[in-house]
């Protein structure tokens, strides 16, 4: 009787354990994301507050300033949003066309050095942001892409390429061969199987690979920062640092322009988080 | 020469090798070619200069560069072994949840989203001495001191840490996770019946079967170390009197702002190597997983 009270105890002491470790992780994992959406909302007169202000009063201020460009500094935050959405989506969409094709080559061909020209691939992706901005700055430079979309755009399809391979590798090993053909033997050619059907069974992971991409884009400020200048090209996450002054940082628009620029993530995220996961794994675990 | 000689799978892959060649190869050539002269920005006849492997040498010598890559490894280390331990655990919490799980992976995720430098500035704000949210919880608890977080030489680093802990422990959480979700129910129920106690089953069944998933992660993550740059760039941008200077920092502020191009070429590739370095051993690891538990394609 003794003992089992004891090993019930014991039970409900790690079960307690359990739930207040769960709740202490996910609060820090919260904490800092809803303190930034909580501060776009305050009057800087309380972010500033000394001794600080706990009750948070309501305010708009910020995302009028941010919105009428009239604010603080005046940041043009339609453009930067416009630009972020036309390099971001544009070099997802060539980035997926390029990166399937070859992954469907790596998944479906045999051919000399196949995994030496896998990682060689991979490790260009590895190449630090800032170490390749250096010459890249110099080469658009002098090509005189720079501060233009089309730089930018074609940076990130360079930077995303190697990755959708690698996800789309990994799901198109997926799919039995007998299905393509399946397909050639009742008179498709290998261009027609391929789109009428791998293509579709392949999907959500070609999906997940876009959010990837798209996600790495939109969020990319090392080569950002050098490769844009002007209002023209500049996207948001380079934008952020027009709330900076020399000695001061405007916290409250910077938190505003922040939120505009997680929320997009956001939703795309939630609509494919299933197939994010599976993308991730089965391209890599069975790659 | 015709295209039809080409075999496919080259037809195939061609518009890749084409980009990754104008968008990184030359780019990298180019600043391999520099990196052996006095390139700077503002005298542009100076790139026709050869000087050998000066600027090598000059980095190789300079105790500035070493602490900075000292610093960078160590970082690094620290940083992906915590991330391992950390994402671990959340994973088996996960697990064990029976209520709610979807949500708890979804919060998961929430960090996955973050642009780097916007987790820099949301650390850069929480972490301020004098408005930041840490300070300010602490001294509305009774303490009267403001710490200096990114002030501070060890605090800063401190800092630094946690943001990019906090930016990518959720890469491993959730792979791990996934591997969970995929382990096969037999093996612990044998284990059970055998008697093992849960250490053991953990040892012997659970971590073996999770390993590829790890590595998984890994290579994920090696694929981006040097993301942290955004972080401590906007954080600290490398002080206090370069306490916190990492590879990346030091580097762009030759480029930058010294405009010795030449110089932070040559620092470029030893940045270049050690990613790459971590790449190759963690794909590595991951096909000798994958072959270990009879995956391998």
């Amino acid at each position: 009787m003794d003992r089992n009270q004891s090993h019930r105890n014991r039970k409900r002491m790690l079960k307690a354990l359990h739930f207040a470790a769960l709740f202490m992780t996910m609060s820090i994992i919260c904490i800092p994301g809803l303190w930034i959406v909580l501060n776009s909302f305050r009057p800087t007169v309380e972010i500033m507050a000394k001794p600080p202000v706990w009750t948070p009063s309501f305010t708009l201020e910020h995302y009028r300033a941010m919105f009428g460009g009239a604010g603080e500094g005046g940041v043009p935050v339609f453009s930067y949003f416009r630009n972020s959405i036309i390099v971001s989506v544009v070099s997802t969409l060539i980035a997926i066309l390029i990166g399937m094709s070859g992954g469907y080559a790596f998944a479906r061909y045999r051919f000399k050095g196949k995994a030496g020209y896998f990682v060689g691939l991979m490790l260009f992706r590895a190449v630090p942001g800032v170490a390749l901005s250096l010459p890249l700055f110099i080469v658009f430079a002098r090509v005189g892409i720079i501060d233009t979309h089309l730089g930018l755009i074609l940076a990130y399809v360079a930077m995303n390429v190697p990755f959708t391979i690698w996800l789309t590798d990994g799901f198109f090993r997926q799919i039995p061969k007998e299905l393509h053909e399946a397909a050639e033997i009742d008179g498709c050619n290998r261009w027609q199987a391929f789109w009428r059907v791998e293509f579709p069974v392949a999907r959500s992971g070609v999906a997940s690979a876009a959010i990837f991409a798209f996600l790495t884009s939109w969020n990319e400020f090392a080569l950002a920062s050098q490769l844009t200048r002007s209002v023209g090209s500049k996207t948001m996450p380079v934008g952020l640092l027009d709330f900076t002054a020399e000695f001061t940082i405007n916290w409250g628009g910077m938190c505003a322009l922040a939120v505009l620029m997680i929320v997009p993530a956001l939703i795309l995220t939630f609509l494919v988080q299933k197939h994010l996961i599976a993308g991730l794994t089965f391209g890599g675990v069975k790659g | 020469m015709s295209r039809r000689r080409l075999p496919e799978w080259f037809v195939l892959l061609l518009p890749a090798f084409i980009v990754i060649a104008a968008v990184v190869l030359i780019p990298l050539i180019f600043s391999l070619y520099s990196s052996f002269t006095p390139y700077k920005l503002t005298r542009p006849s100076t790139l026709w200069k050869w000087v050998g492997t000066y600027n090598y040498e000059k980095i190789l010598t300079d105790a500035k560069f070493w602490a900075a890559f000292g610093r960078t490894v160590l970082f690094l280390t620290i940083v992906l072994n915590l991330e391992l331990l950390l994402g671990l655990g959340i994973a088996l919490m996960v697990n064990k949840v029976t209520w709610g799980q979807r949500s708890l992976r979804t919060v998961l995720m929430f960090p996955m989203m973050f642009s780097p430098i916007l987790v820099g500035f949301q650390f850069k704000f929480i972490f301020n001495d004098n408005i930041g949210l840490v300070n300010n919880v602490l001294q509305s608890m009774g303490f009267n001191a403001a710490l200096p977080w990114l002030v501070d030489g060890k605090l800063a680093m401190f800092s630094i840490m946690f943001a990019e802990i906090w930016m990518s422990t959720s890469v491993f959480a959730i792979l791990i996770l996934a591997g969970l979700f995929a382990m096969p129910r037999d093996p612990l129920e044998a284990a059970k019946v055998d008697g093992c106690t849960a250490w053991q089953t953990f040892r012997h069944i659970t971590l073996p079967f999770l390993m590829p998933f790890i590595y998984i992660a890994m290579t994920i993550r090696s694929l981006d170390v040097a993301r942290a740059y955004d972080i401590v760039q906007i954080m600290t941008g490398g002080g206090p009197a370069r306490r916190t200077e990492l590879l990346w920092t030091l580097m762009s502020r030759t480029g930058y702002v010294d405009a010795r191009m030449g110089l932070a070429n040559a620092m470029g590739y030893v940045s270049i190597l050690l990613s790459i370095l971590f790449t190759v051993y963690f794909f590595k690891k991951l096909s000798a997983a994958r072959a270990e538990i009879g995956m391998a394609g």
